[in-house]
């Protein structure tokens, strides 16, 4: 086993963090350790906690550290937020709310951009995701905003989803119901003493019950808590709720070997298998310039993208085309 | 994908000062010159931000100090750093540093000091030109 493979596992923060970075920046050589990692993972609990921007999440998973780490379990967290699309920065800000657990060992904080490449937040979270439980975390939480498919898939490869919103956001929550509503575990109303939050209540309760069919027969129907996060009101019972999930999962499905499940095992593989291909088969025709020459001739009414598609993918990937690709003169 | 190296830089607000407007204006012209910027917070400890820092594995971390103590915060910051046995992470401050201060935290190691008057291109520029993401 590789040293960085060795110092993941016992513990190494350093380590961890450098590898975090690697596979943020893609380079190739992480997969060889995370190949080495992967029988160490599958241990940890996964908690996805999403939510509009300024609905209180890093301030309740600040809340949230103080009592696990309170039975002695160890944390890791993985604060998403957005990269500019303008400049490729980002100001990773979740952290202010949870530096108070900056000093102890039982947790490990890493904030990460979501950097707008071809899917690879979902990608390098999942193995960001691997690493911290391969560093032996009992629990890992995933804070994002949800926006997006592949924030919303980064949520949904959580043991439990979260769902945070505040009272007053009506039209919100039907907004974010087309992405992320359905796949909510627990449903949390934030700063509960605002006005409206009744109504929030209602609304999600509505909206749940809808679904009535969904969670026939003994099935988990997600419960709405009010919670005060910055003043740790209902924070408790929330964390109950996150283990009542927990012990649902453990009787309903085989076990916590919920991230071996083979819908689950099957969407990360086909996630992978893409970028993959992207990465190799697309950087290569860019570095040769095919791409580009591509481009000029459909620019140049040349070729059809289609045929121009054929032909740089099916040499690339080695299959004959079944016949002469045709190509210039088709338009 | 992306297999590119982003430079990560912690702005960072040591010891007992509020005042962050500074530290927000440097961090938000970091994010737009493409780093990614953690920022700290308000009132933390440099045992805090040198943790931090290492679990964020940024490439610099850069200090704000308006309150008269960067003496102690800033050598502090750069001496836990080599008790931990990072050796590559670059220290720079900025803020109300009087100029006889600043040879001094240059010789314990802070790579350079900015003071009041400085242009958020000169504060980039430098960045770019003495911090390689690793």
């Amino acid at each position: 086993m590789s040293s960085v493979a060795e110092k993941v596992i016992a513990g190494d923060i350093r380590a961890v963090a450098r590898l975090i970075r690697d596979i943020d920046d893609g380079m190739p050589e992480v997969r060889e350790i995370l190949k080495e990692l992967y029988p160490s993972t599958g241990k940890a609990y996964v908690i996805g906690i999403t939510g509009a921007p300024g609905v209180g999440k890093s301030t309740l998973v600040d809340q949230m550290l103080n009592h696990i780490r309170k039975d002695d379990k160890t944390v890791g967290v993985l604060a998403v937020d957005p990269t500019s699309p303008f400049s490729g920065g980002a100001i990773l800000g979740d952290r202010v709310r949870m530096q108070r657990h900056s000093m102890d060992e039982g947790v490990f904080i890493r904030s990460m951009a979501t950097r707008g490449h071809f899917g690879g937040l979902t990608q390098s979270t999942r193995s960001a995701i691997d690493v911290l439980d391969a560093m032996g975390k009992d629990y890992i939480i995933v804070e994002t905003v949800g926006v997006g498919q592949d924030e919303v898939d980064v949520v949904k490869s959580a043991h439990t989803t979260v769902i945070v919103v505040i009272p007053g956001m009506g039209d919100d929550i039907q907004a974010i119901k087309a992405g992320i509503l359905e796949t909510g575990d627990i449903f949390l109303i934030n700063k509960a003493d605002r006005e409206g939050s009744d109504k929030t209540m209602s609304d999600l309760r509505l909206m749940i019950d809808m679904d009535k069919k969904k969670y026939e027969g003994g099935k988990w129907k997600p419960p709405i808590l009010k919670v005060q996060a910055v003043f740790d009101a209902g924070v408790m019972e929330f964390l109950e709720e996150i283990e009542k999930h927990r012990q649902y999962l453990i009787e309903t499905s085989d076990g916590l070997q919920f991230r071996r499940k083979r819908n689950r095992v099957q969407d990360e593989l086909t996630e992978m298998v893409k970028n993959r291909l992207i990465e190799e088969v697309l950087e290569n025709l860019t570095e040769t310039g095919e791409f580009d020459r591509a481009v000029d001739s459909i620019v140049e009414g040349k070729l059809d993208p289609y045929s121009a598609c054929d032909n740089l993918v099916l040499p690339a990937l080695g299959v004959s085309s079944g016949g002469p690709v045709k190509g210039s003169e088709v338009l | 994908m992306g297999n590119k190296r982003h430079i990560r830089v912690m702005v960072a607000k040591p010891g007992l000062d509020g005042h962050d407007r500074g530290a927000r204006i440097i961090a938000r012209a970091y994010r737009d010159a493409g780093f990614e910027v953690v920022y700290s917070g308000l009132h933390q400890t440099p045992e805090e931000i040198v943790e931090a820092a290492i679990q964020e594995d940024v490439d610099m971390i850069g200090l704000s100090s308006l309150a008269g103590a960067h003496n102690y915060l800033f050598p502090r910051t750069v001496e836990l750093l080599r008790e931990k046995g990072v050796d590559d992470i670059v220290v720079c401050g900025g803020g109300i540093i009087p100029d006889e201060d600043i040879l001094a935290l240059k010789e314990v190691g802070i790579k350079e000091i900015f003071t009041p008057g400085t242009t958020l291109d000169e504060v980039v520029k430098w960045v770019e030109e003495n911090v390689k993401p690793r």
